[in-house]
């Protein structure tokens, strides 16, 4: 019983983790493809045209990963988790509905006229098309978040028969925990998606130095996300007191506290033993924790041991929270040098470039770290609360899981490179599109820095 | 009120999986033609399904959603019940779909690869869409003679697929495609009607359920009018290939509706054979059925939601109409 739960949670895990990369990224890359267009109508510069039509052609790869990915997770939830269907199906449903029905159309019917119909319709209504993917990336975030916070953090239900059905529904969707979530989502998605911008136009500037569309998109994007990362510091610290409110067990286990007291250290590093539910090694900052939770020194911050059994396992939860934490203060530093540094549309000089590149995927390693730290931090309840994990779990067999979870590994491993291949030749190919035609000046700075 | 709500449910369903198979069956079967085009030819087949593949794969999501949300524990039986299948159909429409957007962009053996991929990918999750209606109408029955049957319709649904995809290469080509196009409609219709034929023999055999269903007289009269409808429109799609191979006056469009209506009424014999059961002998609708709150909820989005939905995919498909310009991204 045991092994047939932990597999069908690393199967499901697995899965949702790889899917999750897609749409992380399209959310937001839609919205720079609104803008590009816009840019390019304002302005009839042809620079953002050929931006736009680089950029939507990645687009429509990493989308059509997403759609895919996503079609996968449509047949897992009630193979993998009747419980949660039989329990909570009447909640969960409704919001799984919704987003079918209000974005996956609304985004794949309007993303073929966005790529294929630019000579179709006119150029407003192709904006306009653009914009109704992006519109429909969005409203997809809001509902699968919604769903997911009312996990995390449940109210606005009641008890009817062996069933939780909705008492009000706009209770349920604005869940407490939801804004923070959304706000955090969002603002992850559009760091994910500016890092991947600068990290490819960077890529694309070392293979041809003179492009114009490149050494925009590349100040485009680092700005943005200049702007953007302290606002996720922000918003992301409001999370987290969020999450002590509502789930105090996780917030113990980010910061592997296994006993309640006042001045609490935080734990920079250490490898928590669940054996000694002491930590190993470790290295801390006196009265961090007490000062970052409760913005007092000697503020009391609640342990695991207030929580056991019932609390997720620790180490998973407080090495993803280190790796999310340190990813961003990283971002926050390469963005903003790159920002100071390009000012006044100064080159970027070459080994900038390639630490950009280097950074290109860095917003997929954070969300992935922070979906790991919200997800396993929930455990062991599935619902929080209301429905364990263990109970939702379903009789398909260890074999046929263990031959599925091969066949998904085998086939993303494939997928994935493919990808990553495709990408860099997207970004690398393609002629030069130079600032100004012949320009001295933008030959003489290409040279110099190549 | 609550009593009616899994029948509207049902239908929505029904809807949902009838405009995925129909929609879907086309861009799957002209995956499956790929071999047989040469590589201009191929970048014509693609560019005519491009605008529209991501938005047909959509209606398996609201299909199999709707299982979900309306009738869980049929979800949790039928896909369970489905697993392997279901993963070799799903692994198969992960590398086409991928595989669609790459090829577009490779160059050299790695194109070749991936136009190889969308082939067996189409192929794959054409065939293991077949096999999981074999099995589920045969109520996932174990023994020899229920996996060869699950093949048959397996292969039977390739054959549809084909037909499908010739005759929206009909609609949308011209010249040499078109032509040819035409050729495998003819061939696709052969094996759909010796498909049909064997799986309409065969269900009631293996199923004791559609069998009273089918055999029922006065009713049974009745319900001929299914069996005599599809083969009038199998016969309007021979005499319009037939027309148009010859090149007197027949619409482009005849083809596909032909077929178009094929499946139509052969997915209504269907839900005929199966209801009220949405897993044949042991699940009614009623029983299947989803928390009442839930469904009413659902059903205001579907209310105000379906018909815009509606109106922009109709309006997807004006913008794209007429016939295909091999090039795609401009």
């Amino acid at each position: 019983m045991e092994d047939a739960l932990l597999l069908a949670r690393a199967q499901f895990g697995l899965n949702i983790g790889f899917h999750i990369l897609f749409p992380t990224l399209t959310i937001a890359l839609a919205w720079f493809l609104v803008a590009f267009l816009w840019k390019y109508r304002r302005t009839g510069d042809e620079a953002w045209m050929a931006t736009y039509k680089r950029w939507v052609k990645i687009f429509a790869l990493t989308f059509a990963m997403g759609v895919v990915t996503g079609i996968v997770m449509s047949f897992q939830f009630g193979t993998n988790w009747p419980g949660y269907m039989n329990t909570v199906g009447a909640i969960a449903g409704p919001l799984l509905a919704y987003e079918i029905l209000t974005a996956f159309f609304l985004e794949a019917t309007f993303l073929g006229i966005m790529l294929f119909g630019m000579n179709r319709v006119s150029p407003g209504l192709h904006i306009f098309s653009a914009l109704m993917v992006a519109v429909g990336t969005t409203v997809s975030a809001f509902w699968i978040l919604a769903l997911n916070s009312w996990m995390q953090t449940p109210v606005g239900h009641v008890l009817d028969g062996r069933q939780w059905i909705a008492a009000d529904w706009w209770t349920v969707i604005f869940n407490p925990s939801f804004p923070y979530r959304l706000t955090h989502m969002l603002l992850a998605s559009g760091l994910t998606a500016s890092f991947a911008i600068a990290g490819l136009s960077a890529w694309r500037l070392l293979h041809a130095p003179m492009d114009a569309g490149a050494t925009r998109t590349l100040r485009l994007a680092v700005i943005t996300a200049a702007v953007l990362t302290p606002v996720q510091v922000f918003v992301g610290d409001m999370h987290g007191l969020n999450t002590l409110k509502h789930q105090p067990a996780k917030i113990a286990a980010m910061e592997a506290l296994w006993h309640t007291q006042r001045g609490a250290p935080l734990v920079l590093f250490a490898i928590p033993n669940e054996k000694t539910r002491e930590n190993d090694y470790a290295v801390e900052l006196p009265y961090g924790a007490s000062l970052i939770l409760t913005h007092e020194k000697r503020g009391e911050v609640k342990g695991l041991a207030e929580f056991a059994p019932d609390h997720p396992p620790v180490a998973p939860v407080f090495f993803a929270f280190r790796v999310m934490v340190g990813m961003g203060v990283l971002m926050l530093l390469v963005s903003w040098f790159t920002t100071w540094r390009t000012r006044r549309n100064q080159p970027a000089p070459k080994w900038l470039l390639w630490v950009l590149s280097a950074f290109t995927f860095s917003g997929w390693v954070a969300t992935l770290a922070g979906w790991i730290v919200t997800e396993i931090g929930r455990q062991p309840w599935l619902v929080h609360g209301i429905l364990r994990t263990s109970q939702a779990v379903g009789d398909i067999g260890g074999a046929r899981l263990g031959a599925s979870l091969t066949g998904y590994i085998l086939t993303y491993t494939a997928l994935l490179v493919a990808y990553f291949v495709v990408l860099t030749h997207l970004a690398a190919s393609g002629d030069e599109k130079p600032l100004r035609p012949g320009s001295e000046a933008a030959l003489a700075t290409a040279k110099a820095r190549g | 009120m609550n009593e009616l709500l899994p029948f509207i449910f049902m239908v929505v369903m029904g809807g949902a999986v009838l405009a995925y198979v129909i929609l879907d069956g086309y861009d799957l079967g002209v995956g499956m033609l790929m071999p047989a085009a040469n590589d201009e030819e191929q970048s014509i087949m693609v560019a005519s399904i491009g605008p529209f593949w991501d938005a047909n794969e959509t209606w398996l999501v609201l299909g199999i959603g709707t299982l979900l949300v309306a009738f869980p524990q049929a979800h949790g039986v039928v896909l369970g019940e489905l697993y392997l299948p279901v993963v070799a159909m799903l692994v198969g429409l992960m590398f086409r779909g991928v595989a669609f957007e790459m090829r577009i962009k490779a160059q050299g053996w790695h194109r070749e690869l991936w136009n190889w991929l969308f082939w067996a990918g189409s192929f794959v999750a054409a065939i293991f869409q077949g096999v999981m209606l074999g099995r589920y109408i045969t109520g996932f029955e174990s023994g020899l003679g229920y996996w060869i049957f699950a093949f048959v319709v397996g292969a039977s649904l390739c054959g549809g697929y084909v037909l499908m995809g010739a005759t929206w290469l009909i609609l949308k080509t011209e010249g040499e495609v078109r032509r040819k196009s035409i050729a495998w409609a003819r061939w696709g219709l052969l094996w759909v009607a010796l498909g049909v034929a064997l799986v309409s023999l065969a269900t009631p055999l293996v199923s004791e359920t559609v069998r009273d269903k089918w055999f029922d007289f006065p009713r049974t009269l009745w319900i001929m009018i299914l069996p005599a409808a599809t083969l009038a429109c199998g016969w309007w799609l021979w005499r319009s290939t037939g027309r148009l191979r010859a090149g007197s006056g027949s619409s482009d469009s005849a083809p596909f509706l032909a077929s178009v209506g094929i499946f139509t009424l052969s997915f209504l014999g269907l839900a005929y054979s199966l209801y009220p059961y949405v897993v044949i002998d042991r699940l009614t609708i009623w029983e299947a059925a989803a928390h009442p709150s839930g469904l009413r909820f659902t059903l205001v989005g579907v209310a105000i939601v379906l018909p815009f939905l509606v109106g922009y995919t109709i309006f997807a498909y004006r913008v794209f109409g007429g016939k295909t310009s091999g090039k795609l991204y401009d």
